[in-house]
């Protein structure tokens, strides 16, 4: 099969969607012969014009709140948010209008959009534009959150995003932008809520998002080198999140870590390892449940301080010896 | 009044006991909430636009009937003169399942979106945005609908009126923005908080037309916004009008007015938009003293229906909590 890379994959599901029905459409800055802050609309506005790839001023309220009261008259739209730390000015429109619409309403009325916005450190951006704050959104009733980490995943979940009828944030980590894997030529469709095992195994279960991904599979690799067995497991959702697939895992493996970029403290790793210690696997831990997240402290410039900000490969190959009690 | 009065193409004359009737219809409806409120009857808090039913119904008068509006928290007004039925507004406020939206929205978030009232607002400024993007449906789906936004004094010191103002100007969006200044921003006087005497200058640094009318002459409101719809129509782009008005109650509920004088609320009196509507059209000889009396009598019982209705409308059963929160 074909290999694309995630960023690609982003954008054939857009294009795809695009051609199939005219109610969808992007707005966001600099999307138009620019192609967006990271590249990913590069192209579209040459096969779909300005009206459907509509470049906007620098008004994140606006082109929320736009989005929304486009949403709600009948479009589907997409908008790309330049970055995810730029949520703090769309805030009142996802949270307050887009979140809220339909049961404000009465269940009249309903808010079919999805905002894209590239989240995560790594490039050197600093702290204002590397944040993780996913946790924040997957707070709000009414509100879907995807996070894939591969081109394969985010192809078929950004389909499915597009095809829900409720507002969507869709981030999608800015290194996993290059990263490949194959990917159907044609459209299909993942539905939101369905985790995926990316690696089996019987001795720990891990459950990471978005980098975090590749980095717990890079960190397997090496525990397999010394027999330990990781079972790696995607959720991809995180509202909706598929805690099942998590609860007969951990049931398997009788050990949980959650892994994941954002800030620890208040973290998503928070609700899973909560709702594993409220289910009925928690009789089959053999160990505390570990989590591992970024430290509590804006992302800083210097490439070493911003990599020792967040988990790496070696903190989960430690955490995972430390639930087995091998270190 | 000597000229014959001027009434936009699309208004009849045989129209405006019609309208007569909503002004009062809209005064009844507050005045029947606030004693409720005071009597602790219904719970939450309101906001009432008694004195601003003018440019409610004027604004709206000029409308068709696929053209929508966005409503602010003090929007009962609106909501009558869009075509909401009252029985439905006071069940929504009694909390009862007939309220249009099951008695889980309340005051602040009152919308019939079948109806073209895409709901009042809960966040001051959190219209502006929507409108535009309802706006730009319009444009998209080349519908030939065009959008009014109202908003109040407070509203335009908000960054989103900047930012959607801006959005709807470059994109030539058919929205009239429509700001009822009734003189206070919960207890800040418009004088202290902006600082220039009308905030439809503010539409020059946009390159849109901005018009200040006499908010308490439903006549002068119906003909400046009628120009702005029209251009909007056109695909001419957004306007401001301002209706100058006065809001005679309190801000909400609790609301002793000490930041203002009851000279200045006697003053505003003289010109209270139902009576002065009244004495227009009896010297227009359009009805006698006597219809105005029947017509206020007629709104009257309608009012006291509505009370019956909402009393006699079925609490929403506890189910109802999880329902509709996603589509």
């Amino acid at each position: 099969m074909r290999e694309l890379t995630y960023l690609e994959a982003v954008r054939e599901a857009m294009s795809q969607e695009m051609r199939e029905n005219e109610d969808v459409f992007v707005l966001g800055e600099d999307i138009g012969v620019y192609g967006g802050a990271f590249g990913v609309t590069r192209g579209m506005i040459e096969e779909f014009g300005p009206e459907r790839i509509r470049n906007t001023p620098i008004s994140e309220a606006a082109i929320s709140g736009t989005a929304v009261g486009a949403a709600l008259t009948g479009m589907r739209p997409i908008l790309e948010l330049q970055f995810s730390d730029f949520m703090t000015i769309a805030m009142d429109n996802m949270v307050n209008q887009a979140a809220k619409i339909r049961y404000m309403y009465g269940g009249k009325g309903k808010v079919p959009m999805v905002l894209r916005t590239p989240a995560g450190s790594g490039t050197g951006a600093a702290a204002q534009h590397s944040q993780s704050l996913e946790a924040w959104m997957a707070h709000i009733p009414g509100l879907k959150v995807v996070q894939p980490s591969t081109a394969y995943d985010a192809k078929g979940l950004l389909k499915a995003a597009i095809d829900d009828d409720n507002p969507v944030i869709f981030y999608e980590h800015k290194l996993c932008y290059r990263t490949k894997s194959d990917v159907p030529e044609e459209a299909y469709s993942i539905p939101l809520g369905k985790a995926d095992i990316k690696k089996q195994g019987e001795d720990v279960t891990i459950v990471a998002t978005a980098f975090m991904v590749h980095k717990s599979l890079e960190a397997a690799e090496e525990l397999e080198k010394e027999g330990i067995h990781v079972e790696v497991i995607d959720p991809r959702t995180l509202v909706p999140l598929d805690i099942e697939t998590i609860v007969q895992s951990v049931k398997k493996t009788g050990r949980l870590v959650v892994v994941h970029e954002a800030v620890k403290r208040g973290g998503f790793g928070g609700e899973i390892a909560s709702l594993i210690a409220e289910s009925e696997a928690f009789d089959y831990l053999d160990a505390p449940i570990k989590r591992l997240g970024g430290k509590a402290v804006p992302i800083p410039y210097n490439p070493e301080l911003e990599k020792a900000a967040v988990p790496a490969v070696a903190d989960i190959v430690t955490v995972v010896k430390e639930t087995l009690n091998r270190l | 009044m000597t000229q014959k009065l001027k009434l936009p193409p699309q208004v009849k004359e045989t129209e405006l006991r019609e309208l007569y009737k909503q002004m009062w219809l809209i005064r009844f409806f507050e005045e029947k909430v606030d004693e409720f409120f005071a009597k602790g009857m219904i719970h939450g808090t309101t906001h009432l636009s008694v004195g601003q039913e003018a440019s409610a119904v004027g604004s709206i008068a000029v409308l068709e009937e696929r053209d929508k509006i966005t409503s602010t928290h003090r929007g009962h007004g609106h909501c009558i003169a869009k075509g909401a039925t009252v029985n439905g507004m006071m069940a929504e406020l009694f909390g009862r399942t007939t309220g249009y939206c099951k008695g889980k929205g309340g005051s602040m978030h009152i919308a019939d979106v079948d109806k073209g009232n895409l709901g009042a607002n809960g966040i001051v400024g959190g219209g502006f945005a929507i409108a535009a993007g309802a706006a730009l449906t319009s444009q998209m789906k080349r519908a030939g609908y065009v959008v009014l936004c109202f908003f109040g004094d407070g509203a335009s010191n908000e960054g989103s009126f900047h930012e959607a103002i801006n959005l709807a100007s470059i994109w030539k969006l058919p929205v009239v923005f429509i700001c009822e200044n009734n003189q206070y921003g919960m207890s800040g006087p418009v004088r202290e908080m902006i600082n220039i005497e009308d905030i439809a200058a503010r539409a020059a640094s946009y390159g849109i037309p901005g018009k200040v009318v006499d908010g308490n002459d439903v006549f002068d409101v119906m003909n400046g916004v009628n120009e702005a719809v029209e251009r909007a129509r056109n695909g001419e782009g957004p306007s401001i009008v301002e209706a100058k008005t006065y809001r005679s109650k309190g801000h909400s509920k609790s609301d002793a007015k000490k930041y203002r004088t009851r000279e200045e609320e006697k003053e505003w009196l003289l010109r209270d938009p139902i009576k002065l509507m009244a004495e227009i059209m009896i010297e227009e000889g359009i009805f006698t003293q006597q219809d105005a009396d029947e017509i206020k009598a007629d709104a009257k019982k309608e009012i006291e229906e509505s009370v019956e209705f909402a009393k006699n409308s079925p609490e929403p059963t506890l189910d109802a909590l999880m329902e509709d929160i996603y589509a």
